[in-house]
């Protein structure tokens, strides 16, 4: 379970997150919604530890990340992936490469090593492309990448940073569909961050807006859709006024 | 004016403190050795094998113009023969480690600085971290060690490459035979010339290294901000590579 107490983070004089509480149970996916630059990575970063809150903290599994030290943050990180929004792929290395480099790191055999790449690449459609460079590869191609490199981890949690962002709607359909998979082939705790409604309503159980710094209301997506608050309503319609 | 000077005196103490913070982090990951060996290979080979040819080329003509200066100079006043020793101490003491070194500082320094760079500002750093490795011992490390061991090397190569064209201009365009010049090259010749040339440019290496990782780890704002980040990188290692220089001549000689 990841829990969210209060958070608060500023970078300088701006103020991110003024008091986000939010709590994901464990098998479901949270997709947290909100317009852009209103904190939503910057939540997402808390849950590993790359960024540590001024106030609050974030707790996963009952540790207070802001409290572990560099050994238990290399712990959690093992049982989480995070899949970046513009995949953050290594581009001196192979697609087989990227999705190897995390494996490497749990001192797996080369053969072990090679069959979860190949698996990896198999879930999401990428068999095939593994001497490829990042480079030569689509937009979407690039993120699926990404979500292999993340699950050929078998992690307990994956975080979404802006899957769809930058897709055309029929690739940003297929990332939804492979976030769905990925979930229902692994059973992972997911937490999407996303400003596409569509993606949203596909793969979310429950969502949450993130509105100045905090939770503006929290529901399942029929309860969101069904929402009477005005300013969830205009985010979710995409209306101007 | 004395708030600006405050907040100058501030920021000052905020940036040694954020290198102190920095080399902390960078020797706790030395022991990481499983993380840091097989990158470091590769940097030797970026840092060492690639640079060689702009050290060399550089050095063969220094050579040459310490030679024909040194004539022009001794001429009718000090036995031409000293050539070889102005030569030959001149390249071992400061011209074969500072001029590789402020050329290594634009191409490695220049290069680490613009790959930490962009790696930063694209989020593989951060990536690294969630794939459960340390930055300090997956980039820094590697790069800090082979720029460190590797130009001595460089420089060796430098001084003999220094040393061999202004001989050879010595036997094409002065009077000078071979006997002549290696009897200068020798007469006040000591080992410590050697060593302390090399010595001096292992800590440039690892002044330029530090200055690109630190400096690329510190990028902010995408393609501006890398190239802003090379510019400062490749003017902090120059400044730090002539007030080291300074330093050891007055602490080793």
């Amino acid at each position: 379970m990841i829990e969210f107490r209060d958070v608060h983070k500023a970078f300088g004089e701006k103020h991110v997150l003024t008091g986000l509480s939010l709590t994901v149970s464990d098998g479901e996916t949270l997709v947290i919604i909100g317009y852009s630059g209103t904190g939503k990575s910057v939540a997402l970063k808390h849950i590993v530890g790359l960024l540590h809150p001024d106030a609050g903290d974030v707790i996963v599994d009952g540790r207070a990340v802001s409290l572990l030290d560099r050994a238990g943050l290399t712990a959690l990180r093992r049982e989480i992936g995070y899949v970046f929004q513009f995949a953050a792929l290594f581009d001196s290395m192979t697609v087989a490469q990227n999705v190897a480099l995390g494996l490497r790191r749990r001192g797996l055999s080369d053969e072990e090593i090679e069959d979860r790449v190949r698996e990896a690449l198999a879930l999401v459609d990428l068999s095939g492309t593994e001497e490829g460079l990042p480079a030569e590869l689509s937009g979407g191609m690039r993120k699926r990448v990404g979500i292999a490199r993340a699950i050929a981890l078998r992690p307990r949690y994956m975080l979404y940073d802006e899957p769809t962002t930058g897709l055309d709607p029929v690739t940003a359909a297929v990332m939804d569909r492979l976030m769905v998979r990925t979930r229902e082939h692994l059973g992972v705790t997911g937490v999407v961050v996303t400003h596409d409604m569509r993606s949203a309503y596909t793969v979310g159980d429950r969502l949450a807006m993130l509105y100045e710094g905090r939770i503006r209301q929290v529901g399942t997506v029929a309860e969101i859709q069904e929402t009477d608050d005005p300013v969830v309503r205009q985010f979710i319609e995409g209306r101007p006024e | 004016m004395i708030e600006a000077i405050g907040r100058r005196a501030v920021a000052a103490v905020e940036a040694v403190g954020r290198v102190g913070h920095f080399l902390q982090d960078m020797a706790r990951a030395v022991p990481d050795a499983a993380t840091w060996a097989r990158p470091a290979v590769v940097q030797m080979r970026r840092v060492g094998v690639d640079s060689l040819p702009v050290a060399l080329f550089i050095a063969a003509f220094t050579g040459v113009v310490l030679a024909l200066q040194a004539s022009y100079t001794f001429t009718g006043a000090v036995p031409l023969y000293f050539v070889g020793t102005l030569v030959g101490k001149t390249m071992m003491l400061e011209l074969g480690p500072v001029l590789a070194g402020l050329a290594l500082a634009g191409r490695v320094g220049a290069s680490m600085a613009a790959e930490l760079g962009t790696m930063k500002v694209t989020e593989q750093v951060d990536a690294l971290e969630t794939l459960a490795y340390d930055p300090h011992a997956y980039l820094v490390v590697p790069r800090v060690l082979a720029a460190t061991a590797m130009f001595p090397i460089i420089v060796a190569f430098a001084i003999a490459t220094g040393i061999i064209t202004g001989w050879l201009t010595s036997l094409a365009l002065l009077d000078l035979s071979t006997t002549e010049f290696v009897k200068g090259l020798k007469i006040f010749y000591r080992f410590k010339d050697v060593w302390y040339g090399l010595f001096k440019s292992a800590t440039f290496g690892c002044t330029i290294a530090l200055v690109g990782c630190i400096v690329g780890l510190r990028t902010r704002g995408g393609a501006e901000g890398v190239g802003r980040g090379t510019m400062r990188a490749v003017v902090y290692s120059a400044i730090l590579i002539l007030v080291l220089d300074a330093f050891w001549a007055v602490v080793l000689l």
